[in-house]
């Protein structure tokens, strides 16, 4: 069968789904979370690209390279801020990060 | 089924594997590997649709220099592997519902609403491409329409980098240097200050007593 | 509408005592630095209230003789929405009359005060403030409109304040003011509805122009109720004059008022301020005669002020409370006269009055200055060879009061007495009883007065309270502690007998002229149809002489006779008569000496139930609900409210995604299912 639009969205959307799931798994490790983070901008991509190749439109690989980069910068200061809080607190814990509870 | 339909399936099958490993990898490190396996057939299945300067663009961007960053970190950090791993399952239903849930959504949503011609769209990709390489339709629209954003990215990369930077800086705490304004402002009442004593003082009371006391005290 | 009165010389008339005022109370006393001496400041008010009876004789004179009136605005203060609010002044025989009266008792008060108030620290503030009263009644007496009536109300009512706690270091003087205030606010309160109403109805507050509408306004009934709003008008009105007039059941504050000094009982409280009621009815007469019912209620509370505050008058034994309910029940015989319709014949009554009663204020002053400020009555006695010229006047006085005939007392009472047997309304019949029997009770207590001070045993050292703190008196009139007294100074007694030759005098020539002559034509007016009490007594009069011998005849007299017997026999005849009855008749007599429990009544109902309310409502209303449940509690339940929400914040960065997903699953499925 010939692949269409519909195969890459639900790629795309299985994808999403799994490093939703990954958040909501990992409290005990920070490096996933951020990873999983990427993995939702990765889904996002596929879809733009999947919809600028079925629509003939270049507008959306534009998208995905300004995604890409805010995602690159986002990493880095992410990672950043990880580095810190090693430091601070000798462990990647996501449990114990809630001093900013209301 | 095609090539291309049998390469597709490959490619997605080991993607979401690769991704479903970088949730549950025990080791730290293998969940950055297993995540760079995952961008690397995300980087194929573009390829597929066409879109070969992103696909090189992700294999150069986040594999290059993200995950390699990401392997800094983790390496970086002496992490206890074990506690990291405690009550992982417990959320796991969850997590699980809440999954198939989105997945479910999103698919109805995009499949529902997106129903395209089947001809046509391949018809107008092909018309497309036929304009001239993949690369060159991009750097004709970003140089042009879309200067302004591309600088603004530029300006987004410095920040992320300064700002990095700014965070994780650790002064040397073993160097001397002289603050030059602090020393420029000195004023004499700094350094001297001047005591009046008179000429002869008178002498100290006795402490003879309280030593003979001690004196008795200790043999 | 005439050209022979002056608007500037009528403004001397009230303003010459202001000015008198001004500079003894800025400058004589410390407030100003104390730069005038007593001689000077007595002097200048007593020539500001000169002047103005001066003034207000010549006017009297015009008026009467050149049929000369005055109606005109002086000064327009203020228009609101069509309501005029003016300064202004009308002059008739009514006004004329009263300009007079107030002057001379005031003048004469004035006099008298020189020896009364020698020996106080408070000297010259006692004259600005009765100098500021002689200018706050005339300002009442000659105002043109409702407005400048109230004004000088409140500023008479303020200066009675200020004059009964004039000695403020006493509490019982403090307490007694504080009262005639708070009582006299209450008719007050009905007084200013009843003007709020005119100006409401009328539009206008200028007595001229509200009384021409006058029949307009006596055929709309008041909205919402079956009354006319005419009788609710006049009830209004007459329960101001309830209050200042001392009136059943705010006539609590009279009593007490005799805390202060007696120049101004006799001033304020016996001939003027208590008039100012009597007078605004009659200034009104032609609102009131077009209600009934309004006549009806002033002819019975009327009646029972001039009864039951004469029988308090016969247990009193503080000269001047005597006096007072003295004042009180013959106010209750102005207010009666009133309800009859015979407003001239009540005016008569009023100036009489004021000119017996003054006197009789004076004197019992003079007597008590003698007795070394002892007013108890028990421990006098025999005073009449110490002090002749005060025992004199007073005799006359009180032949004045009782109504012996040809005294001025006799033509006004008898004119009331017959008044009230004319007039055919509700309440008419218990009014003729009461003045009837009124006239005995007079008597009575009167005589029981001057039998027990001027004549019988001297019973000076017998006091239990001698008071020993006036050593400085003694010295002074060098007596040692012998107690007896003696005539008080000229400054005293002439006072006393200028306002004896009127008190005996005055009625006989005056008579024909204000009650069946043209006097008061234009001031008063009477619906002859409907009460024909006044032409019942024009036919029935034919000159003073004439009604002097006749009343030798009629039962007013010999009731009086009898009074005056009974009371020679019990206190000069049968001393131990009374303490006898008052043990027989223990309970009547403690009704009589707690005033029928009214005091009582005021204190621990109505005030004390005030302040309950009051606290109650601080307490309830303003902490628990408004503080604590409005207030209070609107921040509490905020804080309730954010403590829950607060949850939400946990910290966590999965539970706020979770939060986030969640938010979009919902959205999601709303515009996916049910929003197609």
């Amino acid at each position: 069968m010939t692949l269409t639009l519909g195969h890459y969205l639900s790629l795309g959307a299985m994808l999403f789904a799994l490093s939703v799931i990954g958040i909501f798994l990992n409290r005990k490790n920070l490096i996933v979370l951020l990873m999983c983070i990427e993995l939702m901008l990765l889904a996002v991509n596929m879809n733009f690209v999947a919809f600028s190749h079925y629509l003939g439109d270049m507008h959306g690989q534009i998208f995905v390279f300004f995604i890409l980069t805010v995602a690159a910068a986002e990493s880095a200061i992410g990672l950043a801020l990880l580095v810190l809080l090693f430091r601070n607190k000798s462990n990647i814990n996501v449990d114990e990060l809630n001093a900013l509870k209301g | 089924m095609d090539v291309k339909t049998g390469f597709f399936y490959l490619f997605s099958v080991v993607l979401l594997f690769a991704a479903f490993r970088v949730i549950t990898a025990r080791n730290p490190v293998h969940a950055v590997l297993y995540l760079m396996l995952a961008f690397s057939q995300a980087a194929a299945v573009w390829l597929l649709l066409k879109a070969e300067f992103l696909a090189i663009a992700l294999v150069l961007v986040y594999l290059g220099a993200v995950m390699v960053l990401f392997l800094f970190v983790v390496m970086m950090l002496d992490l206890n592997i074990d506690s990291l791993r405690q009550g992982f399952w417990k959320h796991f239903p969850l997590a699980a519902l809440i999954g198939v849930v989105i997945a479910l959504e999103m698919a109805y949503v995009l499949m529902g609403g997106f129903r395209l011609q089947g001809a046509a769209p391949v018809e107008m990709a092909q018309a497309a491409a036929a304009q001239g390489s993949n690369t060159k339709a991009l750097g004709l629209l970003l140089y042009s329409e879309y200067v302004y954003p591309v600088q603004i990215a530029a300006v987004i990369l410095v920040v992320a980098m300064i700002a990095a930077i700014a965070l994780t800086l650790r002064q040397r705490k073993d160097t001397k240097f002289v603050n030059v304004k602090d020393q420029v402002h000195v004023k004499a009442a700094d350094r001297m200050s001047v005591v009046k004593l008179a000429a002869t003082l008178p002498p100290p009371p006795p402490a003879a007593p309280v030593a003979d006391a001690e004196a008795e005290k200790k043999p | 509408m005439s050209a022979t009165l002056s608007a500037s010389t009528l403004l001397a008339v009230p303003l010459a005592p202001l000015v008198g005022s001004a500079l003894a109370g800025l400058f004589g006393t410390k407030f100003g630095g104390n730069h005038l001496g007593r001689k000077v400041v007595h002097s200048l008010t007593i020539l500001g209230v000169l002047v103005a009876f001066i003034i207000s004789a010549m006017t009297l004179k015009s008026v009467v003789v050149d049929g000369a009136r005055f109606n005109a605005t002086l000064y327009e203060w203020m228009v609101v929405g069509g309501l005029k609010m003016e300064v202004g002044f009308l002059v008739d025989g009514l006004t004329a009359m009263m300009m007079c009266v107030v002057t001379f008792v005031s003048l004469m008060v004035h006099i008298y005060t020189i020896g009364y108030m020698e020996e106080d620290a408070g000297y010259n503030r006692f004259f600005a403030y009765i100098s500021l009263f002689t200018f706050s009644m005339l300002m009442l007496v000659m105002s043109n409109n409702m407005l400048q009536l109230f004004f000088g109300w409140e500023a008479v009512g303020l200066v009675s304040y200020l004059l009964i706690g004039f000695w403020f270091n006493k509490p019982t003087a403090i307490f007694a003011n504080m009262k005639a205030f708070l009582v006299n606010r209450v008719g007050d309160f009905g007084f200013i509805l009843g003007i709020g109403l005119i100006a409401a109805y009328a539009g206008t507050l200028n007595y001229t122009e509200a009384f021409a509408k006058a029949d307009q306004l006596a055929k709309i009934g008041f909205p919402g109720t079956d009354w006319m709003l005419i009788t609710v008008i006049c009830i209004c009105l007459f329960i101001g004059a309830m209050g200042k007039s001392a009136q059943f059941p705010l006539h609590v504050w009279l009593p007490d008022s005799m805390e202060g000094p007696t120049p101004i009982s006799a001033l304020i409280h016996a001939a003027t301020m208590v008039t100012a009621g009597i007078f605004m009815v009659s200034r009104m007469s032609p609102l009131f005669e077009l209600s009934d019912t309004a006549l009806s209620f002033i002819l019975v509370i009327g009646a029972i002020t001039a009864l039951f505050m004469g029988f308090l008058g016969i247990i009193q034994n503080d000269i001047k409370r005597v006096v007072a309910y003295s004042t009180l029940s013959q106010l209750g015989y102005m207010t009666v006269a009133l309800g009859a319709s015979a407003y001239s014949v009540a005016v008569f009554h009023l100036m009489t009055h004021a000119f017996f009663k003054a006197l009789l204020f004076l004197g019992a002053g003079s007597v008590i200055i003698g007795m070394h400020h002892n007013q108890d009555i028990r421990w006098m006695g025999g005073v009449r060879k110490y002090m002749p010229i005060t025992w004199i006047t007073s005799l006359l006085g009180s032949l004045a009061l009782i109504g012996t005939p040809l005294f001025s007392g006799f033509y006004s009472k008898d004119s009331i007495i017959e008044a009230v047997h004319e007039s055919h309304l509700w309440g008419s019949g218990f009014a003729y009883f009461s003045v009837l029997a009124g006239v005995f009770i007079t008597a009575f207590y009167s005589f029981r007065m001057y039998f027990l001070v001027f004549h019988g045993k001297e019973r000076y050292d017998q006091n239990p309270d001698a008071h020993h703190d006036d050593h400085a008196h003694d010295d002074h009139h060098g007596h040692g502690h012998d107690a007896k007294p003696h005539e008080s100074p000229w400054v005293v007694w002439l006072p006393l007998v200028l306002l004896a030759i009127p008190s005996v005098v005055i009625g006989y020539f005056t008579i024909q002229p204000m009650l069946y002559g043209e006097f008061f034509k234009d001031a008063i007016f009477v619906d002859g149809a409907k009460h024909h009490a006044m032409k019942e007594l024009a036919e029935a009069f034919h000159g003073p002489m004439a009604m002097a011998l006749h009343g030798l005849q009629a039962p007013p007299f010999w009731l009086a006779l009898a009074g005056v017997a009974l009371s020679w026999y019990m206190y000069m005849i049968n001393p131990a008569l009374p303490a006898a009855i008052k043990r027989a008749f223990g309970p009547v007599y403690r009704l009589l000496e707690n005033k029928y429990y009214m005091d009582w009544f005021n204190e621990n109902v109505l005030a004390r139930g005030t302040r309950a309310l009051g606290t109650g409502l601080w307490k309830g209303g303003d902490q628990a609900l408004i503080d604590g449940a409005v207030v209070n509690g609107s921040w509490k339940l905020i804080g309730r409210l954010a403590g829950v929400v607060r949850w939400f914040q946990s910290g966590y960065i999965y539970h706020y995604a979770f939060a986030m997903l969640l938010g979009i699953f919902v959205l999601m499925t709303y515009f996916v299912w049910f929003n197609r």
